[in-house]
């Protein structure tokens, strides 16, 4: 079981000490060209969460390696980088300059960022071509805006991904209380936070059940008991994202909550939770009889 | 910066505003211009505020219920709890020979505390009415103005200004005092550079006031 946080919702360099509470700190998307990101306003409270249209801001991949990496790597946590490309072959070139970088424990290809307007080719294709420049471990991260998560899933296994995570942001739209035009300078962003948690367990629930591969499941995290169900539906890591921004100490938080919430269940390890929802329903006796088995 | 889960002490009205006294719960007060992130009551998102005045064993914050974050927190009450991360960014220079505090609205917020800290200098403040300018009384040595009279029509040549309001008051200070020290606002998640939404063009380029700032030099910023 790994806590990381969602990739773009916290500057390791700025806050280590919270990216040290983390099992692994994945990095803001890193796209082969300096990105500015797109024009404030970008960040929108809504009801249940907020909605972000960052854009991508980011100093690309050269200085990335040459002057954020080498921090990175002196911090003491595992460190994943996530990229972000416009074209099949912007991700085979990073992934390829990030192979011999021992700094990078995991790749994450950000396939599925709502708020920049190229929209880049398969998946499937993606990953291919990712799979072919790196030995390095790739996990794949989702938009839950597609008809079926599963499908998209089963190309990135096929294709050769080791892991998932999910979900990526879902577009959505706020208007002004007083001029009914868009809060965000950009239109629509992403909506994350609690209002998000719904979606991002149905696709969790999907894809473990189609691919069963290792699952980041993200979504709206606040508790131990909203990671207690995401391993439920199949993700054996977590990641948090929105409530970094309120409660910077919800690593350590959660994953106090997380250990109560299992003991408390009474199925013994973590391990036996992951994908316990795929079970058929227990019968009134049926969780007790288990916690028998278990400790006897 | 630091995280405490505190108590509400004490909740008074100022003028339209409400001062909110809460346990300092360990805190550093910080730098004045350096402001904390208050959870804002059944909102998913905590909101920035620059902290007003430091009395032993407090904090106090002068907010503007003009949303639905600030209304829960000027709704709170003696007894009630909140979260607060703090301090947060970068404050005023206070090596200044000639301080002179410029506010306008609920600018004024960080300048008791900046007040206190410089010996109580002049200070020039601005309001859009006479009860607004009540908070006024929490500024020591204060000229007040209300529109259409702004406080640029108010301060004086050959200070030190440092200055909190409205963006038009501070760009309109900028060009009146280059030299001046600026706290700036912008919408913030998390206060600790983690959400990259308080971007804002410095040097020509987009950065997160809340690692940069709020307190920016005068000729950093392109109103």
């Amino acid at each position: 079981m790994m806590i990381l946080n969602a990739s773009g919702c916290l500057d390791a360099l700025t806050a280590p000490t919270i990216a040290r509470s983390l099992d692994a700190f994945v990095t803001k998307t890193v796209t082969p060209l300096p990105r500015e990101g797109n024009a404030p306003p970008r960040i929108a409270e809504v009801e249940h969460g907020m909605l972000n249209s960052i854009g991508l801001a980011n100093p690309g991949i050269d200085r990335f390696l040459s002057h954020t990496l080498p921090r990175l790597g002196e911090l003491g946590v595992q460190v994943w980088v996530s990229v972000g490309g416009f074209a099949t072959a912007d991700y085979a070139d990073l992934c390829d300059r990030l192979d011999d970088r021992p700094e990078v424990a995991v790749i994450e290809l950000n396939v599925s960022c709502p708020n920049v307007d190229d929209v880049p080719a398969s998946v499937g294709e993606i990953v291919g071509a990712a799979r072919a420049a790196t030995r390095k471990p790739l996990y794949t991260k989702l938009s839950p805006a597609t008809a079926d998560i599963a499908e998209v899933a089963l190309a990135a296994q096929k294709a050769g991904t080791d892991g998932l995570s999910m979900v990526n942001t879902i577009l959505g739209l706020a208007l002004d209380g007083r001029t009914l035009r868009p809060c965000l300078s950009r239109g629509a962003g992403g909506l994350s936070g609690p209002a998000l948690k719904p979606i991002a367990l149905a696709a969790v629930y999907a894809c473990y059940a189609a691919t069963g591969l290792p699952i980041v499941g993200m979504g709206g995290i606040t508790s131990g008991r909203d990671a207690l169900e995401f391993v439920a539906a199949g993700a054996p890591s977590v990641a948090l994202g929105t409530i970094l921004f309120s409660d910077p100490t919800a690593p350590g938080r959660i994953r106090v909550e997380l250990a109560n919430e299992i003991g408390q269940l009474g199925v013994g390890e973590l391990d036996n939770v992951i994908g316990l929802a795929h079970a058929k329903p227990p019968g009134p006796s049926e969780i007790s009889s288990r916690t028998a088995a278990v400790s006897g | 910066m630091q995280r405490a889960q505190v108590e509400v002490t004490g909740s008074e009205q100022v003028g339209p505003y409400t001062l909110l006294h809460v346990a300092r719960g360990g805190l550093d007060p910080g730098i004045p211009g350096q402001f904390f992130m208050l959870e804002a009551p059944g909102r998913p998102l905590p909101r920035p505020m620059s902290l007003c005045l430091a009395p032993p064993g407090e904090l106090a914050f002068l907010i503007d219920a003009i949303g639905s974050g600030t209304r829960a927190l000027c709704a709170l009450q003696p007894g009630d709890e909140l979260a607060i991360l703090g301090p947060l960014g970068n404050g005023y220079r206070l090596d200044v020979e000639r301080p002179l505090l410029v506010g306008g609205g609920i600018g004024v917020a960080p300048l008791p505390y900046l007040s206190e800290s410089l010996g109580r200098p002049p200070a020039v403040l601005g309001f859009r009415s006479e009860g607004h300018a009540e908070a006024a009384r929490l500024v020591p040595n204060a000229e007040v103005v209300i529109e259409p009279t702004y406080v640029t029509a108010a301060i004086p040549a050959g200070h030190d200004v440092l200055a909190c309001g409205p963006e038009p008051m501070l760009a309109a200070v900028a060009l009146l005092e280059p030299g001046a020290q600026l706290a700036w606002e912008a919408p913030m998640a998390c206060g600790y550079g983690a959400c990259y939404g308080c971007a804002v063009e410095l040097d020509g380029e987009l950065k997160r006031l809340c690692v940069e700032g709020p307190v920016l030099p005068a000729e950093a910023i392109a109103a």
